[in-house]
C-alpha cells in the first residue's frame, strides 16, 4: 500500500481498541520472566558456550604483539579468536569503527578478541590472560581543540556540507535592537540501556541463527552479512524482547559479530554479552557538542534573525550531531542561519542516541529563548507563542501538517501554575530550597518509514501478526495488537503478534519515534489485504463488509470471522510505503515542558519538585503506553540537564566513567512527580493511522526546561551541560 | 576474575591464621565490594576465608555504656537499631545515605570500614595507580577528578575514601576491634585506623595482614543534635562529593569531621574549637593545606556551605 494522499474515514477511526490505554500484551510474559531476551535463548539454542571480549587497551595505534598462548591454555577455553584468525571481516554499512580490530586501534575498548570457554567465568579469567603490546599513536581526543579547524558538515548525504541560510542573517542581526549570542555545551552521553548488548550465535552448516537485542532487524542482518561476507539470507537475525536501546541499539554491535566468529571457531552455540565497564567506549555514544546561537528580535519579541551552529566530532568518516535541524523550524523570523561542523577524533563513535539532533539542539536552543525572553523583559511562554509559525520559514508555502505548540504552551501553563513564577530570578525560597521554574518548547520532527507485515486469519479465528518490528520497551507488541484487533473487529485477546525476526516481513524497526506510525501503518495495509480476502471468501463485497465483534457483516447478512479461514488459513503480506506528503507538509510533533526544581541555597545542590508535558503528536495509540515513553524521556531529560556526562580524558583519549556508578543516572528519587497531558487531535497526512511519534518528542526541550528553572531559582545563568552544582556554586548568595 | 581457592574459617583466630598463612588471601563476608572489584581483576585473591557465620553479628551494650558493634552486623541492621538512632542519629543517617537498600541488607560494618577508593582510575585496570600496581603512576593526577581528594592527597594518589558510615564513626570517636593471626587483640582508635596515601597508597589501613576486625565499639552517648549531610548530584545512590557529619550541642560546640574529600574520613579535632565563630573558621582550619585540583577545587567552599547548613539547622533547632 502507498501512502500518497491525507488518509480519510478509515476501520481505526473507530477507536474501540485503538487509543484505549490497555496493559502491554507482554507485560504478563515478562513480569514472570518468560519473555527470553537476547543472553536468554537456552532452548533455542542448548549447551552454549560463552564468549568474552577482550577491548584494546589504547585509544589510538597499533597491536605490537599479543600473545594468546596462556589465555588458550586456560581452563575450559575452546577458542580464541583474534583478527588474525578471523580473516577478513567486511564493515557494516551503519558502523564507523571496524567491530573487530587489530592491528589497527581506533578506539579505546575497540574489541580484539573473543576468548570462548565451557563457563562465563573461565572465558572472562582467559581473557585476562590475552598479552598485547600496543604502539601508542598520538590520537584527537579535545573537541575544542579540533574544532577549531574542523570543516562544515552536511546532516544527511543528500546535502552538501555548507550552512542552510534564509534571508541575510548577518546584516538582520546587526540591525536588530535585541540581541543574544551565547555558547551553550553538551558533553558525550551514554544510552545506559537496562540490558547491555548481548548475542547468541548458532551456525548450522552454513546458516547462522543469532539472537540478539537490536532495534532494527533488518540492518542487523544486512551489516552481520556484510561484516561475515556472507549472504543475507542465511542469516536468521532474532530479537523478540529488548531490554533498552535508546538508539544504542539501532547497529550491528560487536557482541554479535564476536558470538558469531566465537560459535564458528568453537563448533557450537556461543553466547556473548557485554560488561557495562566495556560496553560504555566499546559501543557508540551521543556526541559533545559545541553550540552557538545568536538571535535578534524586535523590541516586541518578534526574532528577525536566528542562526545556530554546532560542531561536533566523531571518528573518521563519522558524522556530526545534527543539533541545529529543529532552529529551522521552531520559531518564526525571516533571516536564518544553521550550520554543522565535524571534527576528526580518536574517541569512540559517536551515533544516535534518542532524539539525536534535537536532543542537544533543543537544550542550547530552548535555554536560548529563555535568556532572549528575559532580555526582551518577555515572559518566556509568551515570546515563543509571539515567534510560532504555522508554515516552515524556509518555505512557507510548506505548511505544518498539524501544529498547536502555542495550545500546548498555554494549557501547560494554565494546569502547571504559571502565573506562579516570579519573573525576577531567586526570589522564592522554601526553607533551604531556592525555587525556580522553568519552561521549554518541545519539539521533534515526524518521520515515517517503509514497514511491512504479514498477517494470518487461523481456523480458530485467531488473527496473528508478524512483522520484524522491534520492542524495545516501548509497547510495540500492544499498540500492534490493537492495531489488528481494530480492523479485523476482534478483541485484543485474539490477536497474536509476533516480532523481531528476519523471517517475518521487513519492517521499519524502532528508532527516530518512527516506529510506533510505521510500524502499525504496515500493519494496517496488511489487514486492509486481509479483509479483502476474508470478504473473498465469505462472499462479501469488501467495501461494504464492516468488521465488528468477531463477526462480518454486510446488510443483513452476518458471519463469524473464523468462518473465512474454515477452508484454511488466509495469510496475507503488506508493507506501507510513503509517498510525498512529508514534502508537501512539514510533518513534526510539539510539546512543551514545565519544571519546577529547588536548589539548596547552601550547597548548591538542585532537586527537581514536579515537571509537566503537555504533548501533540496525532493519535496518540495507547494513552499508558505513550505516557511511559513520555515520562521516561522526561527522565532521561533530567540525567542530561543534571548529572550525565562521560568525562573524557583528553591525555589517554577515553571515557572515564565507563560504568553506572561513575556515570550517573536518575533513580527515583530525583524524579518526584510528572504529569503529562496529550493533545486529542489526529493528523491524517501522515498516515491511516494519523498518529506521529512520541519515544523522543519527551525528551526534546525538557533538559532546558530543566536548566531555565535553575536560572528561575538562582539568578545564575549555566551554559554548559550537566548543570551541576560546581558550575553555579561560587555565584550563589553568601552563607554563614 | 581469576580462579580462587576458598574455604570457612571455623573461629576469628582461624580465619586471621588462614588468611595471615597463605599468600595473596583476603576475607570474605558480605563481598558487596571484593567480588566486583574481583570480577575486574582489581582485586585479584587466590584464596578467600568466609568469616560470615563466626558470630559478631550482635549489637550489645559495654559496660562504659557505650555500644559493641559486631563486624558482622549487617549496615540496614545496624542503621536501624533502636539504640542506635536515639543515641547515635549520625551513624544512622550516615548508612541509610548510601548504597542501596539491597546493599545495606548483604554490607558488613567491617566491610564498610575496608570500602576501597571509587577513583575511576583504580577501576580501570589499563591506566597506571599506585594503588593497584606500586610505581605504575597516578592517572588520576592530570586526569578527570572531580570527585577526587583535595585534602591529604600525595603526589602519588589523590583517591577519596567512599564510605559514608565511617565518616560518622570518626566523629563519633569509634574503635576498630581486631584479631591477628596469634590470637591477639587490639584496640584501634578509628582516628588511625584509614591511612592517608603518601608514598604507599595501596596501604590503606592500620590492619597487619591477617589482622580481621571483630567489632567497632561507640562511646556512650555525647548527646547533641546529630547530622549527616550528604552532598552529591543524584539524590540517591551516588557516593558523597562532599558530605558532613556533625554532632552539635546546645552551647553551639561540637565535633565535625567530612567525607569525600580525602583519602579517609577527615576530622580535625583543633577546628573544632572554631565552632562558636561559625563554618567559615571551622572549615578553614579544617581544610588548611588543601590542595586540590581545577576539577575539584569547588569541594573547598562547597565543605564550608555544607557545614553552615548543618550549623545554620542547629541553631534554627
Amino acid at each position: 500500500m502507498k501512502f500518497d494522499t491525507p488518509a480519510g474515514t478509515n476501520p481505526i477511526d473507530r477507536m474501540k481498541v485503538v487509543g484505549k490505554p490497555l496493559d502491554r500484551i507482554d507485560g504478563p510474559a515478562k513480569t514472570t520472566g518468560m519473555a527470553p531476551y537476547a543472553y536468554e535463548h537456552h532452548r533455542e539454542a542448548p549447551n552454549a558456550a560463552y564468549g568474552y571480549i577482550v577491548g584494546a587497551a589504547i585509544a589510538k595505534g597499533r597491536i605490537s604483539s599479543m600473545n594468546v598462548a596462556d589465555a588458550k591454555a586456560a581452563p575450559g577455553v575452546l577458542a580464541v579468536v583474534t583478527a588474525s584468525e578471523a580473516g577478513k571481516l567486511g564493515k557494516g554499512k551503519y558502523n564507523t569503527a571496524k567491530l573487530l580490530g587489530g592491528p589497527e586501534i581506533d578506539h579505546y575498548h575497540q574489541a580484539i578478541a573473543v576468548v570462548v570457554a565451557e563457563t562465563f567465568e573461565q572465558a572472562r579469567a582467559a581473557a585476562g590472560l590475552v598479552r598485547v603490546s600496543y604502539a601508542r599513536a598520538t590520537g584527537r581526543f579535545d573537541l575544542e581543540e579540533a574544532l577549531k579547524t574542523a570543516p562544515l558538515a552536511s546532516g544527511s548525504q543528500d546535502t552538501p556540507p555548507k550552512p542552510d541560510r534564509v534571508g541575510d542573517f548577518e546584516q538582520a542581526f546587526a540591525a536588530a535592537p535585541v540581541k543574544l549570542d551565547a555558547r551553550y555545551t553538551t558533553p558525550d552521553h551514554s544510552h545506559a540501556m537496562m540490558e547491555p548488548f548481548a548475542s547468541i550465535a548458532a551456525w548450522e552448516g552454513d546458516r547462522l541463527n543469532v539472537w540478539t537485542s537490536n532495534q532494527m532487524i533488518d540492518w542487523g542482518r544486512t551489516d552481520l552479512a556484510t561484516t561475515l561476507g556472507m549472504p543475507k539470507e542465511k542469516i536468521r537475525f532474532m530479537s523478540p524482547y529488548v531490554g533498552g536501546g535508546f538508539g544504542g541499539k539501532l547497529f550491528l554491535r560487536t557482541d554479535a559479530v564476536m558470538a558469531a566468529l566465537g560459535a564458528k571457531a568453537a563448533g557450537r552455540p556461543v553466547k556473548v554479552a557485554m560488561s557495562r565497564p566495556f560496553l560504555m567506549n566499546n559501543t557508540t555514544h551521543r556526541p559533545a557538542t559545541r553550540q552557538r546561537i545568536r538571535i535578534g528580535a524586535n523590541r516586541d519579541g518578534k526574532i528577525t534573525a536566528i542562526a545556530h551552529e554546532s560542531g561536533s566530532g566523531d571518528l573518521p568518516n563519522g558524522r556530526p550531531e545534527t543539533a541545529v535541524t529543529q532552529t529551522r523550524l521552531l520559531y518564526a523570523g525571516a533571516n536564518r542561519l544553521t550550520s554543522l561542523r565535524l571534527a576528526v577524533l580518536d574517541l569512540p563513535e559517536g551515533n544516535s542516541m534518542r532524539a539525536p539532533g534535537e536532543a542537544p539542539g533543543m537544550m542550547a536552543l530552548e535555554v536560548a529563548m529563555d535568556e532572549m525572553a528575559e532580555t526582551l523583559g518577555l515572559d518566556p511562554v509568551e515570546f515563543r507563542i509571539r515567534n510560532d509559525t504555522q508554515v516552515d520559514p524556509a518555505k512557507p508555502e510548506r505548511r505544518f501538517s498539524q501544529r498547536n505548540l502555542v495550545r500546548c504552551l498555554r494549557e501547560g501553563a494554565d494546569r502547571f501554575g504559571w502565573t506562579r513564577r516570579n519573573a525576577q530570578p531567586a526570589q522564592v525560597s522554601d526553607g533551604r530550597w531556592l525555587v525556580g521554574m522553568g519552561v521549554a518548547a518541545a519539539f521533534r520532527n515526524h518521520v515515517s518509514l517503509p514497514s511491512g507485515a504479514r498477517v494470518r486469519l487461523g481456523q480458530d479465528g485467531i488473527v496473528t501478526v508478524e512483522t520484524d518490528m522491534t520492542d524495545i520497551g516501548t509497547g510495540s507488541y500492544t499498540i500492534i495488537a490493537q492495531t489488528a484487533a481494530e480492523m479485523m473487529g476482534l478483541p485484543i485477546e485474539r490477536v497474536v503478534v509476533k516480532l523481531g525476526d528476519s523471517s517475518f516481513p521487513v519492517s521499519s524497526g524502532s528508532g527516530g519515534q518512527f516506529g510506533a506510525g510505521s510500524s502499525t501503518s504496515g500493519v494496517y495495509a496488511a489487514c486492509v489485504k486481509l479483509r479483502d480476502a476474508v470478504a473473498q471468501r465469505l462472499g462479501y463485497s469488501s467495501a461494504d463488509a464492516v468488521f465488528d465483534g468477531g463477526k462480518v457483516r454486510s446488510g443483513n447478512r452476518s458471519t463469524d470471522l473464523a468462518e473465512a479461514a474454515r477452508a484454511g488459513e488466509l495469510v496475507v503480506e503488506d508493507t506501507m510505503e510513503w509517498g510525498d506528503l512529508d514534502k508537501t507538509y512539514q510533518q513534526s510533533t510539539f510539546g512543551a515542558h514545565f519544571v519546577e526544581v529547588g536548589v539548596d541555597r547552601f550547597t548548591g545542590m538542585i532537586r527537581i519538585r514536579r515537571m509537566l508535558a503537555v504533548a501533540e503528536a496525532g493519535r496518540i495509540l495507547n494513552p499508558k503506553s505513550a505516557r511511559s515513553q513520555m515520562i521516561g524521556a522526561m527522565t532521561m531529560g533530567v540525567g542530561g540537564a543534571l548529572m550525565e556526562e562521560l568525562a573524557v580524558d583528553k591525555r589517554f583519549g577515553f571515557f572515564v566513567n565507563h560504568d553506572l556508578a561513575g556515570y550517573e543516572v536518575p533513580v527515583h528519587a530525583d524524579i518526584p512527580h510528572q504529569e503529562v497531558i496529550f493533545l486529542e487531535e489526529v493528523d491524517p497526512t501522515v498516515s491511516p493511522m494519523k498518529a506521529k511519534g512520541i519515544g523522543e518528542l519527551g525528551l526534546c526541550g525538557v533538559g532546558a526546561a530543566v536548566a531555565n528553572a535553575v536560572y528561575n531559582a538562582t539568578g545564575v545563568r549555566v551554559r554548559d551541560y550537566p548543570v551541576t552544582l560546581d558550575k553555579h556554586l561560587d555565584r550563589l548568595p553568601a552563607v554563614a | 576474575m581469576k580462579a580462587f581457592t576458598y574455604e570457612r574459617a571455623g573461629s576469628a583466630a582461624d580465619a586471621a591464621a588462614k588468611v595471615a598463612s597463605t599468600p595473596n588471601a583476603k576475607f570474605i563476608a558480605g563481598g558487596t565490594n571484593l567480588l566486583d572489584l574481583m570480577k575486574i581483576e582489581v582485586e585479584t585473591p587466590q584464596h578467600l576465608v568466609e568469616v560470615n557465620g563466626l558470630g559478631f553479628d550482635k549489637i550489645e551494650a559495654t559496660p562504659e555504656g557505650g555500644l559493641r558493634i559486631g563486624a558482622l552486623v549487617r549496615n540496614t541492621n545496624l542503621a536501624s537499631d533502636a539504640r542506635v538512632r536515639r543515641d547515635y542519629g549520625v551513624l544512622s543517617r550516615a548508612i541509610v545515605a548510601g548504597a542501596s537498600g539491597q546493599l545495606r541488607n548483604k554490607a558488613t560494618t567491617a566491610g564498610n570500614l575496608l570500602q576501597r577508593t571509587r577513583c575511576p582510575y583504580f577501576y580501570d585496570t589499563n591506566q597506571p595507580c599506585n594503588k593497584r600496581q606500586a610505581g605504575s603512576g597516578c592517572a588520576a593526577i592530570g586526569g578527570y577528578s572531580r570527585q577526587l581528594a583535595i585534602i591529604g592527597t600525595s603526589d602519588a594518589c589523590i583517591a577519596t575514601y567512599p564510605g559514608d558510615m565511617a565518616v560518622a564513626m570518626r566523629v563519633l570517636d569509634a574503635q576498630v576491634e581486631t584479631i591477628d593471626a596469634r590470637g591477639q587483640a587490639r584496640v584501634i582508635p578509628i582516628a588511625d585506623f584509614h591511612r592517608l596515601p603518601g608514598t604507599t597508597p595501596r596501604i590503606e589501613t592500620a590492619l597487619a595482614p591477617g589482622e580481621l576486625i571483630t567489632a567497632v565499639t561507640l562511646p556512650k552517648p555525647i548527646g547533641g543534635q546529630h547530622f549527616y549531610e550528604k552532598v552529591r548530584d543524584r539524590a540517591s545512590y551516588a557516593f558523597a562529593l562532599v558530605s558532613v557529619a556533625a554532632v552539635i550541642q546546645k552551647d553551639g560546640s561540637g565535633r565535625v569531621a567530612l567525607g569525600g574529600v580525602a583519602h579517609k574520613p577527615w576530622r580535625v579535632e583543633a577546628a573544632e574549637a572554631q565552632m562558636p565563630a561559625g563554618s567559615r573558621a571551622v572549615a578553614a582550619q579544617l581544610l588548611a593545606g588543601a590542595r586540590p585540583t581545577r576539577d575539584n577545587a569547588f569541594k573547598v567552599p562547597l565543605a564550608e556551605r555544607t557545614l553552615a547548613a548543618v550549623m545554620n539547622e542547629a541553631r534554627a533547632a
